[in-house]
């Protein structure tokens, strides 16, 4: 039985602008920033010959070389610290986890040295960690986390988690300029999702980080949520807009630090929030964003702010249980319809 | 027998120059020269205490692997499989040949390519496809994949996907069983990638140290993922790693059974009488992609051609024909009946339903005190 498959193989620089997937977005601009500043460069697992496990960083080994592309041993610590050990010294790594997952065992290098180098010493940090995240493609549960809690309480990583293709592009460009270490979260159902296709400028540009986006403009309730979720929560709209509900879909984008005063302005028009996040529920940031609101806009409410996130265990493999887990669009619809009649 | 690697750039790998790609120091460069028959075709070491009927019970166990995960790969292409398949064709010799050196009482820790293990350790290959398929009656109930679930009667202690986190998780099974005056080996499997890693280290450090039952069986299969083993490591052979622990290290062909066998049992024996660790190296070959979904792209055919004629079964097989332990009409029933128990396990696990939604808030922790997850209540729900 043979097994011999070697394909040639060449990946094509992507356009420059034009329709594009999610995944092509990031790769896009992580490619322009290469070209831009040399300083830049790719460091992770497999992200040389294989171009990374999804394919992020697919072409990029052929077009820039060994020196800017590196393939490290399956160690995220060394992958962490040496990104940041580079950056001190003026480089300007972007860090792939091959899933965010495996961020744990870098976890260390990233709360105690990365977040806390520009607070000690002045010493910024311009580093980049990203990788897939999220659940909801069966595959269990060490290759479906959603990390943003874990990293929220540590003062000194600024976090992102894009939704649409054009989103992710000027986010990655954002995170590359960006003098402190950025968390740049891609949800990997969103990475070929045709639906997320569209065209994207040709021109450079970026996407601010700590700025939140209205995905849907609504008067009766906000939902507030980010990654993935958007798109639950617009579909949710677009239902309860039928029953004659109209929804405010308030996408945060950068998670820390968050935009606060988009949260708070949509709190004051609509006056009704839930809170949707992929996550568990428990510790999730969910609550952070309800303390929020509770502190700083509870006059404004009218009804109480309501949680929609995953159950309280670890994400299953098997489809029944996982969709069971995860936040449905019917529970979103309930929340939301309970909300409007309270 | 110098093979290239066909990678792009490959010539311009810093500080990998010079290294060898697999093969190039492959299995039978290393350890004494493997055993050929009167052809000139490999056969199995000769040296062995193993009598012809465990030669056949090997026999048997090897067939099973790869049996179970070819398999495996059509009910993936039917859309059966829910998640990846992660084969071990070309090295299903390292897996079966280092369990079988065990006793019952002892314990190993798989990983993901090591099916084989799984199956001497005496898990059903229905356990199996139920998993896989995500069922209900899987040992996880659907909420793990493929070969991470556990049985501790039988040994088993399954893997996460963290690759080393089981290292320091065996030196603590080797501990406990210590405390409690059993006599017990611990066997863990770590990749050529895995060892990178910290938990790697500090787990087989901890258990040096300690002077604990602990074997470690380094699966050199040349790739972790898409990386070679040279820019994974700078030592020549990963058993040379040993000596940074204190703790003797060893070299043995993964293609052939027979030796994985005598030098596990010899570690085994070592171990359990008090020697400490011991690291283990099988130089074995990865044929298949990581995947199934992985094309392979990084590998040159030579290299996989190469490979595919030091194939294992293949070896064993000619190694019980040409030393007359076994007739072609004594293999072939051994196939028929591993194939008679694949499709029987294959019908179970197809006959079993997908697990209750439910099901999913339970046993986070101890039910009887802590309340199952269920989805939280929103107001006004009673
Ligand atoms: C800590 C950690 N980082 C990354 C991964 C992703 N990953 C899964 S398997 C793999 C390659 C493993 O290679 P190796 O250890 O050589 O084992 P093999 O697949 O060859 O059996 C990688 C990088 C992981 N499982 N754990
Ligand atoms: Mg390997």
């Amino acid at each position: 039985m043979s097994t011999a498959t070697k394909k040639e193989h060449k990946s094509n620089r992507p356009a420059r602008g034009g329709v594009a997937t999610f995944i092509e977005a990031i790769r896009q601009g992580i490619w322009e920033e290469m070209e831009r500043d040399p300083t830049v460069f790719v460091i992770g697992e497999d992200v040389g010959a294989y171009g990374g496990a999804f394919k992020v960083t697919d072409g990029l080994l052929d077009e820039f070389g060994e020196g800017r592309v590196i393939d490290t041993p399956i160690s995220e610590a060394a992958i962490v610290g040496a990104a940041c050990g580079a950056a001190l010294m003026g480089m300007r790594p972007v860090a792939e986890f091959q899933f965010i997952d495996f961020i744990s065992p870098g976890f260390d290098m990233l709360t105690n040295y990365a977040a806390k180098c520009r607070y000690r010493w002045g010493a910024g940090l311009p580093t980049v960690f990203r990788g897939p995240c999220g659940a909801g493609v069966h595959s269990g549960p060490f290759h479906s986390v959603n990390a943003e809690a874990f990293f929220l309480n540590t003062a000194g990583l600024k976090i992102v988690e894009p939704s649409t293709a054009y989103d992710a592009k000027g986010l990655i460009k954002a995170a590359i300029r960006d003098p402190d270490p950025v968390l740049y979260f891609e949800h990997k159902k969103l990475y070929r999702l045709p639906r997320l296709r569209e065209e994207l400028p040709e021109d450079d540009y970026i996407v601010e980080i700590g700025k939140a986006r209205t995905a849907r403009a609504g008067r009766d309730l906000s939902i507030i949520t980010f990654g993935a979720q958007v798109l639950n929560a617009l579909d949710a709209a677009a239902e309860l807009e039928r029953e004659g509900l109209d929804v405010e879909v308030i996408d945060l984008r950068t998670l820390a630090p968050m935009d606060k005063e988009a949260i708070l302005a949509s709190v004051k028009k609509t006056n009704k929030v839930l809170i949707l996040h992929e996550a568990a529920r428990t510790g999730g940031i969910g609550g952070e964003i309800a303390a929020t609101i509770a502190e700083e806009a509870f006059e404004w409410l009218d009804a109480p702010v309501v949680r929609v996130a995953s159950i309280d265990t670890p994400v299953p493999y098997s489809p029944p249980l996982e969709e069971y887990h995860l936040p449905q669009i019917k529970d979103v619809l309930e929340a939301a319809r309970k909300l409007a009649a309270y | 027998m110098k093979t290239e690697t066909k990678r792009k750039g490959a010539s311009k790998q810093g500080a990998a120059k010079g290294r060898k790609d697999a093969g190039a120091n492959g299995a039978n460069g290393v350890t004494s020269s493997p055993s050929t028959a009167a052809d000139g075709e490999l056969i199995c070491t000769t040296e062995t205490t193993l009598g012809a009927e465990q030669l056949l019970e090997l026999y048997r166990y090897l067939l099973l692997t790869r049996l179970v995960e070819e398999r495996l790969v059509n009910l993936y292409r039917q859309t059966k499989v829910v998640g990846g398949v992660f084969r071990s064709l070309g090295q299903e010799a390292t897996a079966v040949g280092t369990c079988y050196a065990l006793e019952s009482r002892d314990f190993i820790a798989p990983l993901i390519r090591d099916l084989g293990a799984v199956l001497v350790k005496g898990i059903r290959p229905r356990e199996i496809f139920a998993q896989y398929m995500a069922k209900a009656w899987g040992p996880s109930e659907g909420r793990d994949l493929n070969i991470h679930f556990g049985n501790m009667e039988k040994g088993f202690i399954g893997p996460i996907s963290h690759l080393g986190d089981m290292i320091p998780v065996m030196t603590g099974i080797a501990l406990g069983a210590r405390m409690q005056q059993k006599e017990i080996v611990a066997l863990a499997y770590i990749g050529d990638g895995g060892m990178s890693t910290g938990a790697f280290h500090e787990g087989l450090n901890f258990a040096a140290v300690q002077r604990l039952p602990v074997i470690i069986i380094a699966e050199h299969n040349w790739y972790a993922y898409s990386t070679p083993t040279r820019l994974q490591t700078a030592v020549e052979n990963l058993a040379d790693k040993a000596a940074g622990y204190g703790i003797p290290g060893h070299i043995v062909d993964g293609n052939d059974i027979i030796a994985c066998y005598e030098v596990t049992k010899r570690a085994a024996d070592y171990a359990r009488s008090g020697g400490g660790a011991v690291l283990i190296e099988a130089k074995t070959y990865r044929r298949k992609g990581h995947a199934e979904h992985d094309d392979q792209r990084y590998i040159s055919a030579e290299e996989l051609e190469m490979w595919e004629k030091r194939d294992p079964v293949d070896r064993f097989t000619r190694h019980l024909l040409t030393q007359e332990i076994a007739t072609q009409a004594q293999l072939d029933a051994i196939v028929a009946d591993v194939q008679r128990e694949i499709d029987e396990d294959v019908a179970w696990a197809e006959e079993s339903p997908m697990p209750d939604a439910e099901k999913v808030a339970y046993g986070v922790f101890d039910n009887s005190i802590v309340p199952p997850a269920f989805r939280p209540k929103i107001f006004g729900d009673k």
